[in-house]
């Protein structure tokens, strides 16, 4: 099964190519839709049964490395040989993000076929989906850096064309722009940080590099650079601060591209990047450090945000950016199985969020604003419920998904040797504001009156919508099981599977396990509190006394107008980066350097060699005489020179 | 003066003045005649240097084949009393007779400055090496791969001569 | 005493006379002949040089010169013919078309 690993990667591939040449003549979009989604079935059906085989094998044996073709291959430099191969690794934590890759990707590849029925683009949809898959699977099966970057790169490439997929609208395009231009802020950080780790290990390949590293001690300055800039690619990538700032527009796109790329897998993926390098960053703790306080930061700060918007694919946006945070934040305290663990919970709850606002948004008929909705619950009975389930384990209530991965992040960054009270402060305010503001969705969007004219009437989404949203609804629900903590007489299979890959880490870390204590019970129950007080005070505002939303609004008008405006960052990035950089750009490097100096000399050259050449076409009078008398005067030079050398 | 010196002396006096008076002539067929004149002063010479082969081909071959074929497209061109052909003088052959002439003042300084150490013919070796015989077997033993090439090239004219008159080029 | 320089000078007298011809004369013909008379000139050389160091291979070179110049001639001779076909004149200024 192993040896198959190159199939996952060349059935997305296929499906992209044959989509995308043959899509536009095809006009069957059940055809096109069953190819589409096919291709990531069988991957994911092939990813199924390498999972099978490695449970089969002892722990040890669970790793290969399945070699394609070589892909770069320099002779040796100063600085060592340079080669790099098209190589895909399977082992636990590879194998468990290709499944949540494929999974997830296969439902929403699904539900696709019903919410973008009729769209003129419907075969590029899928072509781009596609691609995305295959990115997306290079990303987490590379076995060296450089693949990875392919995929990471292919991934942001697919997010541009999906953000921007109705380029007919002004807004979706500029959206796109912004998520790509933002991403290579980021990639900048990741091409740097290959470099200097080709530099220091003279190497790209993980095995190569991991090998390297595990022998070297920590704290040395080398390894805190490399370690700063991959995360400042992840800080683009999954939108932390400071770059979160594309993620919110990106909502522009189709709502499947939002579930698919915007929270279940691409911006995972530094996560992953983080989790594949935690030797490295197990031998910078500095790093470890700010990686923890921005992923709380940035929890917390939106979260915030997604407290008063009216768009219900922001406030999923702004949710996804607050639950990347928390994935952050166990990188950051070193417990990796935990953030890994909350990337497959979130996977399925976000994505079957995004999926029911998707199914909402088509029966409002493009409505996004939760404040023109309301009573939908006897509309779309099958929406309603399989969204409260999503709502409900993001909050964190047991025995839902997402209690269980959110809990042990906030147990891990109190009780870790690199947590604090601080960070599980930080965390905990996520958690009840996280809360609050599902509640505030679920109740503003499906209970209550209704806020819409009478001339709609919102129907249920098709089969192949709802049948995804009730398979997430599932995985939503049980999901968490995977992962049941010692503490709770569970046997934490999931981190455990993970253990191979962190132990080095670990090692390094000098990390032991824990023995069960009395504090852990306390902040279980306290998390568990504040998850329902956040939901029940969502309750009360804006179902049982409705006005009290709006005194409060117009009590705390500043902050709220604040929070409405999101802090006014994206303001701040302009005035402070983008406008300076534009006005130097048009100003100076445009109208001064490019138009007078770089063209003005290009143009000068050219217009000089003009002029030499119409003197100097005279020359050429086609008499073949007057050669000759050039070429008689030349042997009369010649010769004179050779007399006056000779003297 | 020894009659050796005054045979070269007319030669080269008959070689210079035939060959300033062909290039000057207007009319090329009054050129042509000079012109074989000249071929016969040089035939002369190669006989001071004992080279008898040589002066007999050059009167055979030059004066008698290649000249009559310059004599015959003259007269096939019908030239004599081309207007156009009026040749003024201008700054640009002044230019290039000044840099011919400068040619030659360089050639000469070197040939005066330069001792050769060759001043001496050997009469007896000078004859015994310019007989038929001595080339001949010059030719047909160090010189026989050139000496059949001339052939192909010879051929190769004649092919092209006749290509490049023909009354339709293309 | 007739000392090899003089044949060699005499012989770049003549050359340089068959040069200046070619350099300034109009007639096609006539430059023709005048590089018969260069061909020549360097023959004169060639049969000197031979004679004074008393060996033949010079000779035998201007056999070769003169077979070169019967074909040079020959094909010459054409191409001035063709020349005049077409444009109904020898006269070298007018045939301007080598450039470009």
């Amino acid at each position: 099964m192993i040896a198959y690993t190159p199939l996952l990667v060349l059935f997305p591939l296929a499906g992209f190519l044959f989509l995308g040449l043959a899509g536009p003549r095809l006009r069957n979009e059940k055809l096109i839709g069953i190819i589409g989604s096919g291709m990531v079935g069988l991957s994911f059906a092939l990813a199924l049964g390498i999972l099978m085989q490695m449970l089969g094998s002892a722990p040890e044996e669970r790793k290969a490395v399945v070699e394609l073709f070589p892909w770069i291959s320099s002779f040796t430099g100063t600085m060592g040989s340079f080669s790099v191969s098209v190589a895909y690794q399977i082992d636990q934590l590879s194998i468990l993000m290709t499944l949540i890759v494929t999974g997830v990707g296969f439902l929403i590849h699904v539900y696709s076929i019903g919410y973008m029925h009729g769209d003129r683009g419907f075969w590029r949809f899928f072509s781009y989906l596609n691609l995305f898959i295959f990115a997306m699977l290079n990303l987490v099966l590379a076995d060296n850096f450089l693949l990875m970057f392919l995929g990471w790169e292919g991934v942001g490439l697919c997010s541009y064309l999906l953000i921007g997929f109705w380029y007919e609208k002004k807004f979706t395009g500029d959206a796109a722009k912004k998520a790509f231009v933002v991403n290579r802020i980021g990639d900048f950080g990741f091409i740097l940080a290959m470099l200097l780790i080709f530099v220091t290990f003279g190497s790209l390949r993980f095995d190569t590099v991991f090998a390297a590293a595990s022998i070297l001690s920590p704290g040395r300055t080398v390894m805190v650079w490399i370690t700063l800039l991959l995360f400042l690619g992840a800080t683009g990538k999954s939108a932390q601060i400071p770059l979160y700032v594309w993620l919110p527009d990106a909502m522009a796109g189709p709502t499947p591209v939002s579930a698919l790329i915007h929270a279940a897998t691409m911006v995972t993926a530094g996560v992953y990047m983080i989790a594949r390098c935690s030797l490295l960053y197990a031998l910078a703790p500095v790093s470890l450090e700010v990686v923890a306080s921005v992923g709380a930061a940035t929890a917390v700060f939106a979260a915030t945000i997604g407290l008063v918007q009216n768009d219900i694919k922001k406030v999923l946006a702004y949710s996804t950016i607050s639950q990347l945070g928390y994935m952050f934040l166990a990188m950051g305290v070193a417990a990796f199985g935990a953030g890994i663990f909350h990337l497959m919970t979130h996977a399925f709850f976000k994505a079957l969020l995004f999926l029911g606002s998707g199914a909402v948004i088509h029966a409002m008929h493009e409505e996004q604003d939760i404040q023109k909705m309301g009573g939908l619950k006897k509309h779309l009975p099958v929406t309603y419920w399989t969204f409260v389930v999503g709502a409900v384990a993001i909050a964190g209530i047991p025995p839902f998904a997402g209690f269980f991965s959110k809990d042990e992040i906030l147990w891990k960054a109190f009780s870790s040797d690199f947590g604090s009270w601080v960070l599980w402060l930080l965390g905990a305010l996520g958690a009840v504001m996280t809360a609050f503001y599902m509640g505030r969705l679920v109740f503003l969007t499906f209970e209550g009156k209704e806020r819409f004219g009478h001339d709609l009437h919102p129907h249920e989404a098709p089969k192949t919508m709802t049948v995804p949203l009730m398979i997430l609804a599932v995985l939503s629900a049980v999901g968490g099981f995977l992962g049941v903590p010692k503490s709770l007489l569970g046997s934490n299979a999931i981190e455990h599977w993970l253990e191979p890959i962190f132990d080095p880490a670990n090692h390094k870390l000098l990390i032991t396990e824990h023995d069960i204590v009395w504090s852990e019970y306390v902040l279980m129950a306290v998390s568990v509190a504040i998850a329902a007080g956040g939901i029940y005070v969502a309750w009360v505002m804006y179902l049982k006394r409705t006005g009290m939303a709006d005194r409060l609004a117009a009590r705390f008008s500043r902050i709220h107008r604040v929070l409405l405006n999101k802090y006014y960052v994206d303001e701040i990035y302009d005035a402070s980066v983008v406008n300076p950089i534009v006005t130097i750009s048009d100003e100076y490097l445009w109208k001064g350097v490019d138009t007078t100096i770089i063209d003005g000399s290009i143009n000068g050259s050219a217009r000089g060699i003009g002029a030499i050449g119409s003197a100097l076409r005279r020359i050429q009078t086609g008499v073949a005489q007057s050669y000759a008398v050039v070429f008689v005067g030349g042997i009369v030079l010649v010769v004179g020179w050779l007399l006056l050398q000779s003297h | 003066m020894t009659l050796e010196s005054i045979l070269f002396i007319v030669f080269a006096a008959v070689g210079l003045a035939s060959a300033l008076l062909l290039v000057t002539r207007r009319n090329p067929i009054i050129s042509a005649l000079y012109l074989i004149l000249n071929f016969f002063a040089l035939a002369g010479l190669y006989l001071t240097l004992h080279a008898q082969f040589i002066a007999v081909i050059q009167i055979l071959v030059y004066a008698g084949a290649i000249m009559v074929l310059f004599v015959f497209v003259i007269m096939l061109l019908n030239l004599r009393d081309e207007r156009s052909l009026r040749e003024g003088l201008s700054w640009k052959k002044v230019f290039a007779a000044g840099v011919s002439f400068g040619l030659l003042m360089e050639v000469i300084y070197i040939l005066m400055t330069s001792a050769s150490g060759m001043t001496e013919l050997l009469p007896a070796k000078a004859t015994e090496i310019g007989t038929v015989e001595a080339i001949g077997s010059r030719l047909f033993t160090r010189f026989l791969f050139p000496f059949e090439v001339t052939s192909v090239l010879l051929t190769a004219a004649i092919v092209g001569a006749i290509l490049l008159a023909k009354k339709k080029l293309d | 005493m007739v000392t090899l320089t003089s044949y060699l000078i005499l012989s770049a007298a003549m050359f340089i006379i068959g040069a200046t011809g070619v350099l300034v004369r109009r007639n096609a013909i006539i430059v023709f002949m005048s590089i018969e008379l260069m061909l020549n000139s360097v023959n004169l050389t060639l049969v000197a040089f031979s004679a004074f160091l008393g060996d033949s291979t010079g000779q035998a070179l201007v056999f070769f010169v003169m077979t070169v110049a019967a074909a040079e001639a020959a094909v010459g001779l054409a191409i001035v013919i063709a020349l005049f076909r077409r444009k109904q004149t020898v006269n070298l200024d007018e045939i301007n078309i080598l450039k470009w």
